[in-house]
């Protein structure tokens, strides 16, 4: 009983830092269509921006804010330099985001080093304390509120704002929101910029708790592909269960089966796919 | 109130596919023009054009507007519609995820109408009342008929002066169409406006056009001054009745 309990709240913790990850990468992927290799690497740029910040102020606050805020500012000059230049090919947009995400591998060693760091978090989180048979982490639920709450301000915004509704008329047919007066381009910035913000929102988090060092941008890259393609490209609700799932998955093959981890988590997936091409809440 | 559209001289297509030949018309203000042409001759072309999501290789297209000439060759989508010009799409294309209502208030982008949002909702409901009962419905789930009653009601959302519509007749029965293409005359005198209509069924077209082009492979062939003329036309009878 323990065990699962535990296992359950690991996951779940697990899936709530994979939500903020794949929230940004499903919406950018549902407005503009672009496969973004680059994401993996906006999860790794925030921990280290957020690291540094730490390190300097000893604000976690600061931290969140400084390391979301850059790499949103970096996404948005990928798009708006180099992406716009390409919109509709999508394979050379690919190869593009390829080479940023290799770019900013090397960039991340240059500045930070190769060395693994975690990031201090607060006294009151780094406590924890004994329910019942459960060792409760206060990180973890922490991360886990982070994810509830950018969950329903992402929400909030997409399904009661006009500019929700602007990108969720460009996600049905952007073709169409030209056509009704939906400036588009600024929409696609605006989506590109927060998607990147959401990611490094979450390597912050992350920092504190799988810490942050060379080679986790491509350590998570799979993880945000696969929540984000279960749950249905494009689709908030389809973030949340895809996320939660994953990180279950992921927590509960790592523990049982160790020398499959890799497939109790992809062999479901294969599974879902196949049963429902689109993915959970996909739609086309 | 003027509002009038003046193509010249235009060419475009899909990159090495040359579409459209150049092509000259007129849409004089508050006319209805009909353009007719059977399937693939370049009218769907032709509207994205006007609205700039198709970037044209050469020619003018100028639309006057309260005295004041646009040119509108090299502006963005979201600009054109901002001047006060409206495309009712072919096939609808609503947004089928959004309710009706978001579908309207989509419409409303325009910085002029997002003013009077509340008084142009009222002027939708009144003028198409189905659509009053569907509020929260999603676009995607109604009929046909009633997509391209709130595919209209959409670009009113705009307060257009000059409304673009392709070939609304696509898809519907034939008492639909009837319903539709009286909508659409209702529309023009009740708010003024000045209307490109493309369309594929003459008979239904010619019923609220005030003169009409027949383009054929992306060149005006056939230019009747009236709708007799445009009826009693050897071209149009041969493309549209096989005579
Ligand atoms: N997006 C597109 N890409 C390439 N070719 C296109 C595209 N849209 C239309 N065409 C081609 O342009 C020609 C004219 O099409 P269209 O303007 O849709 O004609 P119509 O509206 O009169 O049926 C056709 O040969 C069609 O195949
Ligand atoms: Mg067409």
């Amino acid at each position: 009983m323990e065990f699962w309990l535990t296992q359950a709240f690991n996951g779940i913790s697990y899936g709530a830092m994979l939500f903020l990850l794949g929230s940004g990468l499903s919406l950018v992927f549902g407005v503009m269509r672009i496969v973004n290799l680059a994401h993996g690497s906006y999860f790794l740029l925030g921990g280290y921006v957020g690291l540094t910040t730490v390190s300097r102020t000893k604000s976690f606050p600061l931290a969140l804010l400084s390391g979301a805020l850059s790499v949103a500012l970096i996404g948005l000059g990928m798009e708006r330099l180099f992406l716009r230049r390409l919109s509709r090919q999508s394979l050379p947009q690919v190869l593009m985001t390829m080479g940023f995400a290799l770019v900013f591998q090397d960039l991340g060693l240059l500045v930070w080093g190769g060395d693994p760091y975690t990031l201090a978090v607060p006294a009151f989180l780094a406590q924890s304390v004994q329910a019942g048979p459960v060792f409760v982490q206060f990180y973890r639920l922490f991360i886990i509120a982070v994810a509830f709450a950018v969950g329903i301000v992402l929400w909030v915004f997409l399904e009661r704002t006009r500019a929700g509704a602007s990108i969720r008329a460009t996600v049905d047919d952007a073709e169409m929101a030209q056509g009704v007066g939906i400036n588009v381009p600024l929409v696609s910035a605006g989506v590109f910029a927060l998607g990147a913000f959401l990611a490094a929102l979450g390597g912050v988090v992350g920092a504190g708790f799988i810490g942050v060092y060379p080679g986790l941008d491509f350590e998570v890259l799979p993880y945000a592909f696969v929540v984000v393609i279960v749950g249905g490209l494009g689709s908030l609700p389809g973030v949340v269960v895809g996320s939660l799932l994953v990180g279950l998955l992921d927590n509960f093959g790592k523990a049982l089966f160790p020398e499959l981890s890799y497939f109790t988590l992809f062999a479901p997936m294969a599974l879902i796919l196949a049963l429902k091409p689109t993915g959970l809440f996909g739609k086309r | 109130m003027a509002s009038s559209l003046r193509i010249d001289g235009l060419r475009a297509g899909y990159g090495s596919v040359r579409v459209i030949h150049d092509l000259s018309l007129r849409v004089g203000e508050g006319e209805t023009v009909a353009l007719l042409g059977t399937n693939g001759n370049g009218k769907s072309t032709l509207m994205h054009c006007i609205m700039g999501v198709v970037r044209p290789g050469a020619g003018r297209i100028v639309a006057k507007l309260d005295g004041i000439e646009h040119d509108l060759a090299g502006k963005a989508p979201h600009q054109i519609v901002q001047l006060g010009i409206a495309l009712v799409p072919e096939g609808r294309h609503l947004f089928p995820r959004l309710t009706v209502d978001e579908n309207l208030l989509l419409g409303a982008h325009r910085s002029d109408a997002r003013r009077r949002i509340a008084e142009n909702l009222e002027l939708c409901f009144e003028t198409f009342p189905a659509l009053a009962q569907r509020r929260d419905q999603l676009a995607g789930s109604m009929s046909g008929g009633e997509q391209q009653m709130l595919a209209l009601a959409r670009a009113l959302m705009t307060a257009p002066r000059i409304l673009l519509v392709d070939e609304p007749s696509v898809g519907l029965s034939p008492l639909l169409v009837a319903q539709v293409i009286a909508k659409i005359e209702e529309l023009k005198r009740r708010f003024g406006l000045t209307v490109l209509m493309a369309e594929q069924n003459l008979a239904q077209a010619i019923r609220i056009a005030d003169r009409g082009y027949v383009i054929v492979h992306g060149r005006i062939e056939f230019e009747g001054a009236s709708r007799e003329e445009l009826a009693k036309n050897d071209l149009v009878k041969r493309l549209y009745l096989g005579l």
